[in-house]
C-alpha cells in the first residue's frame, strides 16, 4: 500500500492484516488487484472525497501475514469478512479489482449483512467455458511481453520503475507475485464452486470491464455478470485489465453513476 | 570415490536452435520423431549397460516436456537397468516427489526396483527445476514443503513393517499404508538429495544422513555447500553424513584437441534455450531472491554459465576434459578445492555427442582415469541408519 492514508495493522484470526484508510464518509472497502497498484492511483483520492476508503491487504499481500492454511481466495474471503466486522463497518460499498474482485464475490455469496453495493472490475473467479477452453489468459506460461500486451491497452503503461523502490517496497512487489501464485495457480484463477453460489448475491452489483482486456476478455466478464442476479455490465473503451488506471475518467463516471 | 555415468537422454534432432524460442515446456512435439526417439532410448540404455560392464555406477534422472531430456520416468529407466545390468549401483536423482504428488507410489516403485536389482538402488529425491512446475502443474510456492512431506512419508512407509498406518498431512492423505514389497535394503536404500543454494535444505539433508549432490557449479560454491553439509552433521553431534556428490561435464580423449572438441559438443546442454517465464515461476525462489531479481542482481545458474568460455568452466570445475592423466589431475584438484567428495557424477553424454565417441570417452575414463581417483578418501561413510531416525 502507498501509505498515503492512515496505515494500521489489525489482528484477524491470529493474523496481522494491513489496512490503509483514507478520507471520511460512508465506508467503501476497496479490495486491490494482485499487483496492488490501486493505492498509489489518483482515483482513490477522488473516492476519498466522498467516502472513507478502506483498503485491507489480503493475507500474503502488502505486509499482511500468509499462513499455510490459507490456500485459495475462498479462504481469503473469510478473513476479509472478518475485517469488515472487526472495523464495525455497515452499509459498505465493496469494490474489487481483478483478484480483489474474485475475493469480493466469494465474500458476497457468504454474507452481505454489512454490504450494500458490489462492484467488480475485470475480476477472476469462475470458469465459463469447457475443460479445453482457456477463459483467462495463462499469465504464467506466457512470455512477459505478451502478458503486458494483453493486460494494458497501451503496453507503455506496463512499465514500472523498480529502481526507485526501496527494499521494503520491492519485498511487497515480490510477495504479491508469490501470493498470487499461491492462491490462484490451480484451479487456475477460478473456484469451480463459485458459479453455483453466485445466485446468493443479493445486493446491487455492477461489473466494470476494460474493452481491451485480453487477460480476462470482455466476453468472459459479460458471461460472469449474467451469473449474478440483476447485475449490470459496463465496458470501458481504450482500457485493458485495469480500466481504473488506463481510462480513469470513464471508469469513475461508470462507478459514480452506480455508487452515489 | 565412486564414479557414475550419466546422460539426460537428450533429443538433439531439432530445427536450427536459432529458429526456436524454447527447448523446454512449449516446444511442439511434432519436432519429436518417434523412430529417432526409439533409436535414442535404446542407444542411451546400451551406453548405461556398457558403463556397467566398465565398472561404473549408473545415474539417471527425469524431466518433462523438454528436448533436453526425454527420460520422463526415471523409475522406468532404473527398472530396465535393474534387470539388464548386474554390477553397478543404480541411482535415480531424482524422484520429483513434489511434482508427482503420490509419495506412496514412489515408495512402492523404489522398493520393487530395489528388489529386482537385489539392493543396488540408491533413491534420490529432487524438488524439480523451475521449468518442471509447468508440466506437473504443481504450485511453485510450496514445492519445498511438498518435497519434505513426501520424503518423510516414503521413509516412514519403507520402515513400517509391523502394521499399516494412516497419514493425514498437508498435501497427502492416505489410509492403511502397507508396502508390498518393502525394499531389499533394510530399512531402505541410501537417500540422495540435490541443492544449489538453499543452505537450510542442505543442512536438513545432512542431519538425516542423506547424500547431498550438486551439479555444474563453480568450485567455490560447491565448497560452500559441502562445508555447510559437513558442518551440519558435526554441529549436531551425529555419527556421520551420507556423503557428497558433484556433477561436472566430463569428456576423456586420447588427445587434448579431441577432448576439447568432444567437450564443446557437450556444452549443448548448457546452451539449452528457455523462454524467460519458465525460468523463475513465482514463489519458486524465496522473496529476497526475487527482490534481487527486481534489482537485476540475481540471474539463473544456466544463464550465468552460458556466458562463460570453456576455459573458464574448466578452471571452475564445471567442465573436466582432456587426456586421461589430465582428467585425473583436474579431478584431484577439484577434490582438494571443495574439501573432498564421495561421488563423481559424470555427464558424459549430451547433445549430439554420438555413441562411438561417448563410449570411447567413458571407456578411457573407466580404464585410465578411475584407477587414479578411486582410492581418494571418502569424506564420510554412507550411513542409512541415521536417515531412518
Amino acid at each position: 500500500m502507498s501509505g498515503r492514508g492512515n496505515v494500521q495493522m489489525i489482528t484477524i484470526a491470529g493474523l496481522a492484516i494491513e489496512i490503509e484508510r483514507r478520507g471520511a464518509g460512508r465506508p467503501l472497502v476497496l479490495l486491490a488487484s494482485e499487483e496492488q497498484l490501486e493505492s498509489a492511483a489518483p482515483f482513490v483520492d477522488e473516492l476519498a472525497k466522498k467516502f472513507e476508503v478502506i483498503m485491507p491487504s489480503a493475507p500474503g499481500f502488502g505486509t499482511s501475514d500468509r499462513p499455510d492454511w490459507l490456500t485459495n481466495p475462498n479462504d481469503l474471503s473469510y478473513i476479509m469478512l472478518d475485517v469488515i466486522d472487526a472495523l464495525g463497518l455497515k452499509d459498505v460499498t465493496l469494490v474489487g479489482f481483478a483478484l480483489g474482485g474474485w475475493i469480493a464475490l466469494e465474500m458476497a455469496v457468504k454474507n452481505t449483512t454489512s454490504i450494500s453495493k458490489l462492484v467488480l472490475v475485470d475480476a477472476y473467479g469462475v470458469k465459463i467455458g469447457g475443460a479445453y477452453d482457456r477463459d483467462i489468459m495463462d499469465v504464467w506460461t506466457s512470455h512477459p511481453s505478451k502478458v503486458a500486451a494483453a493486460k494494458w491497452a497501451n503496453p507503455e503503461n506496463a512499465k514500472r520503475d523498480f529502481s526507485v523502490m526501496d527494499d521494503a517496497q520491492l519485498t511487497v512487489v515480490a510477495r504479491n507475485m508469490e501470493s498470487f501464485a499461491r492462491f490462484c495457480w490451480s484451479p487456475y484463477m477460478h473456484n469451480p464452486n463459485l458459479r453455483h453460489r453466485l445466485h446468493r448475491v443479493n445486493v446491487p452489483t455492477l461489473f466494470i470491464w476494460g474493452e481491451k482486456d485480453a487477460i480476462t476478455p470482455p466476453a468472459y466478464g459479460e458471461a460472469y455478470s449474467k451469473l449474478v442476479p440483476g447485475a449490470k455490465f459496463v465496458k470501458i473503451a481504450n482500457a485493458g485489465h485495469y480500466p481504473h488506471l488506463e481510462a480513469t475518467d470513464a471508469f469513475m463516471s461508470a462507478l459514480n453513476g452506480f455508487i452515489n | 570415490m565412486r564414479a557414475w555415468h550419466f546422460t539426460e537422454m537428450p533429443y538433439p534432432n531439432l530445427p536450427p536452435l536459432e529458429d526456436l524460442s524454447t527447448m523446454r515446456v512449449s516446444l511442439a512435439n511434432k519436432h519429436f520423431d518417434p523412430k529417432i526417439g526409439a533409436d535414442l532410448y535404446n542407444r542411451y540404455l546400451d551406453e548405461y549397460m556398457i558403463a556397467d560392464d566398465l565398472g561404473l555406477d549408473l545415474l539417471c534422472n527425469e524431466h518433462h516436456q523438454t528436448a533436453t531430456c526425454i527420460d520422463v520416468a526415471a523409475p522406468l529407466t532404473a527398472a530396465i537397468l535393474a534387470r539388464q545390468t548386474s554390477k553397478g549401483r543404480i541411482c535415480i536423482l531424482g524422484n520429483p516427489i513434489a511434482n508427482r504428488g503420490d509419495p506412496i507410489r514412489i515408495a512402492e516403485e523404489m522398493a520393487m526396483i530395489d528388489c529386482i536389482s537385489r539392493g543396488r538402488l540408491d533413491v534420490g529425491f529432487v524438488r524439480g527445476v523451475p521449468y518442471e512446475v509447468f508440466a506437473a502443474n504443481s504450485n511453485p510456492t510450496e514445492t519445498v514443503e511438498r518435497l519434505w512431506e513426501g520424503i518423510d512419508l516414503c521413509v516412514k512407509a519403507w520402515g513400517a513393517v509391523e502394521e499399516p498406518f494412516n497419514f493425514e498431512g498437508r498435501f497427502t492423505h492416505r489410509r492403511a499404508v502397507n508396502l508390498w514389497p518393502r525394499p531389499y535394503q533394510t530399512p531402505h536404500p541410501a537417500i540422495w538429495m540435490t541443492g544449489s543454494s538453499d543452505l537450510e535444505n542442505i543442512k536438513k539433508a545432512a542431519a538425516r544422513g542423506y547424500v547431498f549432490a550438486t551439479f555444474l557449479q563453480p568450485h567455490t560454491k560447491v565448497k560452500w555447500m559441502f562445508d555447510g553439509y559437513r558442518s551440519a552433521y558435526h554441529d549436531m553431534g551425529l555419527p556421520g553424513g551420507g556423503g557428497t556428490a558433484y556433477m561436472p561435464i566430463v569428456f576423456t580423449a586420447d588427445t587434448e584437441e579431441e577432448a576439447e572438441k568432444g567437450a564443446r559438443e557437450l556444452t549443448w546442454y548448457l546452451n539449452a534455450k528457455t523462454e524467460p517465464q519458465y525460468r523463475n515461476p513465482p514463489g519458486y525462489v524465496p522473496v529476497d531472491f526475487n527482490v534481487n531479481a527486481l534489482k537485476g542482481t540475481f540471474t539463473g545458474r544456466t544463464d550465468a554459465m552460458r556466458a562463460k568460455t570453456m576455459e573458464f568452466l574448466k578452471e571452475e570445475g564445471v567442465m573436466v576434459y582432456g587426456t586421461p592423466d589430465s582428467v585425473a589431475k583436474q579431478l584431484k584438484r577439484l577434490y582438494d578445492l571443495v574439501g573432498g567428495f564421495d561421488h563423481l557424477l559424470m555427464m558424459q553424454q549430451a547433445g549430439w555427442l554420438d555413441h562411438t565417441r561417448t563410449v570411447k570417452s567413458m571407456s578411457l575414463f573407466a580404464k585410465e582415469v578411475y584407477p587414479q581417483i578411486k582410492d581418494l578418501a571418502r569424506t564420510q561413510p554412507l550411513n542409512t541408519k541415521v536417515a531412518a531416525e
